[in-house]
């Protein structure tokens, strides 16, 4: 089959006049990473890899064993539908090996490898939709260095639809831009707050799912920019509105069975469901930093704005962590969790890796699932969750990092290479960021003290 | 060595270097021959490409010495400038298809497409036809309303075994079993994500070419029972 794919490959690239190939892979943070060559040097490619310096990639080789290799996934094989049509360029996702051919451990794509193939041993095949976020600004100015203030586009709420439709056209360019390159669009519509717009993807497996983010975040971001429009994935770019999430559902199929459905119980989950639920609860906090990588992201996980804050999960409520949505006529094929807190601006491959790690232990160790913290739809709100006494997510960065630290969990899914480096790369950050001066304190503090 | 049945000859004295250029980009193999001596470059060609805009009477010649020969079904394209539109007159005979130089590399190539599908591929087996769509079995491509339609390995081999049995009702397992094969493991599932990403790639006015078989399966194209 491999054979056959490298062939199909090869004859698209002289078929259609490809003139660049990139090579895709990811760094530990989840910044898309490429390497360009010409068709001649494709084949080689394909069979034995392109080495590279990977000390200069973060989170990568440590400068003793610097040389890495990526090997094309030929199945990931996709032309780039912008660009000089008279020119076309292809894209081809890389798994990163080291020079001996073993899986590289400071690649977030064979992290998880690993853990889909983990849950196949065990007979499951884990799929993923993820509901994405993010806002459109006016191109932001920078001025000495700093970057003003965001514009918003346009001045929408939720689902609004308005005659000059600036937003709705991007939406329409990109959800064909995406639909070109094989990644199926469930929704899309406008958020919320000004500027603010949501994508939902079709679901598929874990790997192409967390492939399909990374395109999806280019994609977004190269039809706004030929529009003159600024696409950002930061989680909380404007105080006082929602910040943007990245809802993730989730299910487990054993074969052509929803592992999660089960017709007898009264919410239709099995106690499979249950397991992984419990498992994600029980583990949240210390996936989040994960989850929620950046400073920014722990300003969108407070009350108000539909953001989780609480290890609770619900059937209807939107302030809770785990959301059970209700199936479509009662779809045994629909039953699936959603994970509310992550941010897209998050590595999926980590994000998915580490969901997946959690909820496999509550199956494996048999993890008892909690009360429902939502008796009343809507009626419980964040103050009465604390009066309950249910615990929180992590409040910062630098809480999520220490709770994390301490996590076996995260360190065996990471592995020691990536687990060790996030950890200094994130607390380098909350060292600039505790030391840096803003412009709260100086508004607050400068004339009154 | 490519036979010379798939390799395209250029009468040309230079051969222009856009044409030259385009040609390559098209993946065709291809052999150029001043306009007084087609008859010595022999063979059997896929089709002739007869550049008229630098030396429009050596070009005529040519052309009819090409229709002399015994294979005068071979298909050809004529280059003529701007200014020599009235030169086509009374030739008609003499080209199957004519193309204005300087021209848009993209025109060229529809042209040339175009040109040698009708004239060569139908000839072949190897091309699956089914309404807007096609699919070349020999080098791996497909066009939907005449645009590339790009897709992956398992993407193109599911297409093409539907579009291979159009009209008929498959359930997922027998494509899975028959596209993917027995060892793949992602389940019937797989099959319904490439249903959806194919649907995706053909565009919302293509994308019922596939269509979902209630509690059953896909099809490709209409119902056997349909007329």
């Amino acid at each position: 089959m491999l054979e056959q794919q490298r062939d199909y490959v090869l004859r698209s690239v002289e078929e259609r006049g490809v003139r660049l190939i990139r090579l895709w892979f990811t760094d530990v943070l989840g910044n898309l990473k490429s390497l360009a060559i010409s068709p001649a040097e494709l084949d080689n490619a394909l069979s034995d890899g392109m080495s590279f310096d990977g000390s200069s990639i973060d989170g990568f080789s440590r400068i003793q064993e610097a040389d890495v290799l990526a090997i094309p996934d030929p199945d990931t094989f996709e032309l780039l539908p912008w660009g000089d049509p008279q020119a076309p360029e292809a894209r081809v996702f890389c798994d990163i090996h080291r020079l001996d051919g073993s899986p590289f451990e400071g690649d977030p794509r064979q992290v998880l490898r690993r853990h889909v193939q983990s849950a196949h041993e065990a007979g499951l095949t884990f799929y993923v939709a993820p509901d994405i976020e993010f806002f459109y600004f006016e191109p932001p100015t920078v001025d000495d260095g700093s970057v003003g203030r965001p514009v918003p586009i346009d001045n929408g709420g939720f689902f609004d639809l308005t005659t000059n439709d600036v937003t709705g056209d991007l939406r329409k360019q990109t959800i064909r831009t995406l639909e070109t390159m094989g990644i199926p669009v469930e929704y899309s519509f406008h958020e919320d707050a000004p500027g603010q717009q949501e994508i939902d993807l079709r679901h598929t497996d874990a790997l192409t799912m967390a492939d399909s983010v990374m395109t999806f975040r280019l994609a977004v971001r190269e039809v706004a920019a030929r529009n003159n429009v600024h696409a950002t994935f930061m989680p909380k770019p404007l105080e006082r509105v929602q910040g943007s999430g990245m809802h993730v559902h989730l299910s487990l199929f054993r074969g052509d069975d929803n592992a999660f459905f089960d017709e007898a119980d009264a919410y239709n989950l099995s106690p499979v469901a249950k397991a992984f639920m419990a498992g994600l609860l029980r583990h949240a906090a210390e996936i989040t930093a994960v989850t929620n990588q950046t400073v920014n992201s722990y300003k969108r996980l407070v009350p108000g704005f539909e953001a989780p804050v609480h290890l609770s999960w619900a059937r209807n409520n939107r302030s809770g962590l785990i959301r059970v949505p209700i199936a479509k006529r009662g779809n045994p094929l629909a039953t699936r969790v959603e994970y509310r807190s992550a941010d897209p601006a998050c590595n999926p491959y980590l994000a998915f890796s580490l969901m997946l790690a959690a909820g496999m232990r509550g199956i494996e160790e048999g993890y008892e699932l909690p009360e429902e913290s939502d008796a009343n739809l809507f009626e419980i709100d964040d103050a009465m969750l604390d009066k309950l006494g249910i615990a929180k997510l992590p409040q910062s960065l630098s809480d999520a990092l220490a709770v994390m630290e301490r996590s076996t969990l995260v360190q065996e899914a990471l592995g020691e290479h990536i687990f060790e480096w996030f950890l200094r790369n994130k607390r380098s950050e909350w060292k600039a960021y505790k030391t840096h001066v803003s412009a709260f304190e100086r508004d607050r503090y400068l004339t009154a003290l | 060595m490519s036979r010379p049945a798939d390799t395209v000859l250029v009468v040309a004295d230079p051969v222009q270097p856009e044409v030259a250029r385009s040609l390559d980009l098209g993946g065709y193999s291809w052999k150029a021959a001043a306009p007084g001596e087609t008859d010595e470059a022999g063979g059997s060609w896929a089709g002739v490409i007869v550049d008229a805009s630098v030396d429009p009477d050596s070009a005529w010649a040519a052309l009819r010495a090409i229709r002399r020969r015994p294979d005068t079904l071979v298909p050809v394209m004529l280059l003529v400038g701007g200014g020599q539109l009235d030169d086509l007159e009374h030739r008609d005979e003499l080209f199957d298809d004519f193309c204005l130089t300087p021209f848009h590399p993209a025109e060229f190539g529809a042209r040339l497409r175009h040109l040698l599908v009708s004239e060569v591929d139908l000839q072949r087996a190897d091309l699956v036809e089914y309404g807007e769509l096609t699919l070349n079995l020999e080098t791996y491509q497909a066009h939907i309303d005449g645009r590339p339609l790009d897709m992956t390995y398992m993407e193109y081999e599911l297409l093409k075994f539907l579009a291979q049995n159009p009209g008929k009702v498959f359930t997922r397992e027998i494509l899975l079993s028959r596209v993917w094969g027995y060892e793949y493991y992602g389940g019937a599932r797989t099959v319904d994500v490439h249903v959806r990403r194919l649907r995706a790639k053909l565009g919302e006015e293509h994308a019922g070419l596939i269509q979902t078989v209630r509690s059953v399966g896909y099809r490709f194209g209409q119902s056997r029972w349909d007329s």
